[in-house]
């Protein structure tokens, strides 16, 4: 039989899901106790996809950590627990609330939720003293992430350093640690928005309802459409209306937006996407709005 | 709502391939301006960067876009109007996907432009069509094919601030084919553009009907990169071992790795490494398939017919075609920490998945990356600094010249005591 090169050409998906099933590979073979980040979204259900297929027939070899910030959605913790269960992984839930009773951290009614996950995240590693914790970040993004290393360091505090990165060369990662830091490690590094909604097309699995098209209570905010919930009520001036919506991203409840969208299967969403003139962070994200830097200043604290 | 998945058709789109390649130059070039050019002209620009990006310009002064505010993302780095880091950037055609390597120009950057070629197919180097060939130009060129990538385009930039003028093309043209014959430079393209007005970057320009040849956008689409993987020489350098220890998969023993050269296929025979015990391959298992062949870059997981003992580190190789373990390793190593690399130095190195120490022997030279001069009369290399090194391992290694296979030929030094990366070699 003769073959040419062309034969043996992998399509670009299929090399971005070899890149990642290599890195959990190699990180389940050098660090102690690595830890999966997961938030239920579909970045991190494609991570746990890429798992079951690196460790296959065995079952992944570490933990799934989620923090839970108290305004989670329901449907994203249906599908949270769906997945664990058929997977057959440990699940460690670290509680913002919880680490506001136990004192970890302090509510002082302005924080943001989103940003009190960072303390209770960065106490649940050291708890558990988990040496590398996966994580969904891709570098399309945000500018920040562009320039974050797969493998990347976090010093005793969980803080980032983008000066002091340690360079990361071919397919050579550098796991070395000392006593009380940690790594955290972005298999999808390479991958875009786009590229995940290929993947989950093409694997046909299980992602949060949310993500497709259905009618929902909504409130405008500063041009970002809110959920309407106990936790989020109008605010002198605002409505609640009912429209057909999906989320683009799944966060905390109160700050993550939707956007006006019929599309209800994955192949819409992939038309959708491929015109869309926003960023999925700039147009659903209140968190990465405050500042130009803001993604950068939260990674620099500990954040995903 | 039924199941959403049920209606998505697999690969409804032509099939899409993956061109990774690395820039360099400084702003002054108009590197970012280019990679602005392109991430915008294929539409993969959002409105919510471009507007941030336009109220930046504005709040500065600006009475233009400046494109390059894109791709510089760190704070540090916007204050000083420098890229200083590697950044990778994404965009699309219909065909394939690409990822640059977007890295710093200047000198004292050497490493990151190193850590960008390293995973690179194609390299572009930008020269300022009024400057001509400068210093820097040509050392990115001899970095790049340090790095063995494998394709290269020059893009004369800023065309049209020499009136779109063909001999000063040409002559530039002239200057860097000549200097790339000393190099290993297989494939080269030279391409005049403008990255600020856009000529012959995504569309053809009007201005220089003397030019016959590609845009860079059609070139970048076009460029063929199948050939450059080795699929002769089987390497498997071994990852992880799946042993399930369940009751459905009781007797199951897997071999994980990604395969590095060659094509491997069932009933090959083959030999493991270092410990020259010999089997067949009974099985690749991608996931829950059985495949009928592994190539590079193939993350598998491979069963061999015998009870071998088989662990990390180790490689799968053929049997009347695998690398000689060998502990004396005689390199190209590109240093990146401020101490210097010395004779006598013991270093921690990783090369595929084996880890061991390493014994710098001897430093046989320092590469001038500027002229190609090798400086024989130094000891040490500093950082930045390139040159050709002995050393003596406490693991042998299951290498290949890098020549040959950029995975099994490639490896870095890590300080023991610090645990950063300190350099990368490249084995001769």
């Amino acid at each position: 039989m003769n073959h040419t090169h062309a034969d043996y050409q992998l399509s670009q998906l299929d090399q971005l899901e070899a890149e990642s099933i290599h890195i959990f590979r190699e990180v389940a073979a050098e660090f102690e106790k690595p830890v999966l980040m997961f938030s239920g979204g579909k970045d991190s259900i494609v991570m746990l996809r890429l798992a079951e297929k690196a460790f296959y027939p065995a079952k992944i070899p570490f933990p799934v950590l989620q923090v839970d910030t108290g305004f989670d959605f329901p449907e994203v913790l249906a599908t949270r627990d769906s997945w664990v269960n058929r997977l057959g992984v440990r699940l460690v839930v670290a509680s913002v609330d919880e680490a506001v009773k136990n004192g970890v951290i302090v509510d002082d009614g302005k924080t943001s939720r989103n940003r009190m996950q960072i303390g209770t995240l960065l106490h649940a590693i050291e708890e558990e003293g988990f040496t590398a914790a996966f994580g969904g970040g891709r570098r399309d993004e945000e500018k920040s992430r562009a320039k974050e290393r797969i493998y990347s360091h976090r010093d005793e505090f969980g803080q980032w350093d983008p000066k002091m990165q340690r360079p990361e060369l071919w397919s050579l990662y550098n796991g070395r640690l000392h006593a009380g830091e940690h790594m955290r490690i972005f298999p999808i590094s390479n991958w875009t928005e786009l590229d995940i909604w290929h993947y989950l097309g093409q694997e046909g699995i299980e992602i949060p309802s949310i993500y497709f098209s259905h009618q929902r209570e909504i409130i405008e905010r500063d041009g970002m459409l809110l959920s309407a919930s106990e936790s989020v009520r109008p605010k002198h001036g605002e409505k609640v209306e009912t429209r057909t919506v999906r989320f683009r991203t799944v966060g905390d409840m109160t700050l993550t937006g939707c956007v006006e969208s019929e599309a209800d299967t994955i192949n819409k969403i992939i038309d959708e996407i491929s015109i869309a003139r926003l960023t999925e962070r700039g147009a659903t994200r209140g968190d990465d709005r405050f500042s130009e830097a803001a993604m950068e200043d939260r990674k620099k604290e500990g954040y995903f | 709502m039924s199941d959403p998945t049920a209606e998505f058709v697999p690969e409804p789109r032509p099939r899409m391939d993956l061109l990774r390649f690395a820039t360099a130059g400084s702003v002054d070039d108009g590197k970012s301006t280019l990679i602005g050019r392109l991430l915008l002209d294929s539409k993969s620009i959002f409105e919510d960067q471009l507007e941030a990006v336009e109220a930046t310009s504005a709040s500065k002064g600006y009475d233009y876009t400046d494109l390059a505010l894109l791709t510089d993302g760190l704070r540090s780095e916007r204050e000083q109007g420098i890229t200083i880091d590697v950044a990778y950037r994404y965009f699309a055609t219909p065909n394939r996907k690409f990822i640059i390597a977007d890295t710093p120009g200047h000198v004292q950057y050497t490493r990151n432009m190193v850590t960008g070629a390293s995973t690179a197919d194609l390299g572009l180097v930008l020269v300022d069509a009024r400057q001509g060939l400068t210093e820097q130009s040509r050392r990115h060129a001899v970095i790049l094919s340090l790095l063995r990538v494998p394709h290269l385009v020059l893009a004369v930039n800023k065309m049209d601030l020499v009136d779109f003028d063909q001999a000063t093309f040409d002559r530039i043209r002239a200057d860097f084919t000549s200097f790339v014959t000393k190099l290993n430079v297989p494939d080269l393209e030279v391409i005049p553009i403008s990255a600020l007005s856009g000529d012959n970057v995504v569309t053809r320009s009007d201005h220089m009907s003397w030019y016959s040849g590609p845009t860079l956008m059609h070139h970048l689409e076009h460029i063929h990169v199948a050939s450059d993987r080795d699929l002769v020489d089987v390497r498997f350098p071994v990852q992880y071992v799946v042993r399930p220890k369940s009751d459905e998969h009781h007797d199951y023993r897997g071999y994980g790795g990604m395969v590095a050269g060659g094509v491997m296929k069932p009933g090959d025979e083959v030999v493991v490494l270092p410990s020259g015990m010999t089997s067949k391959i009974a099985g690749i298992d991608l996931f829950d398939k059985d495949v009928a062949e592994a190539y590079p870059p193939m993350s598998v997981t491979v069963r061999l017919e015998d009870d071998v003992d088989v662990s990390r580190g180790d490689m799968i190789a053929r049997v009347k075609n695998a690398p000689v373990p060998s502990q004396d390793i005689d390199a190209m190593i590109c240093w990146m920490t401020n101490e210097p690399l010395c004779q006598g130095q013991k270093l921690a190195i990783k090369h595929t998945t084996r880890t061991g120490r390493a014994l710098v022997k001897t430093v046989q030279y320092r590469l001038d990356v500027n002229t190609l001069h090798r400086d024989q009369d130094t000891a040490q290399l500093g950082l930045n600094e390139i040159g050709r090194v002995q050393l003596r391992t406490t693991v042998p290694l299951l290498c290949d010249p890098y020549s040959q296979n950029r995975t099994t030929g490639s490896f870095i030094l890590i300080n023991e005591a610090t645990g950063v990366t300190v350099g990368a070699g490249m084995i001769n």
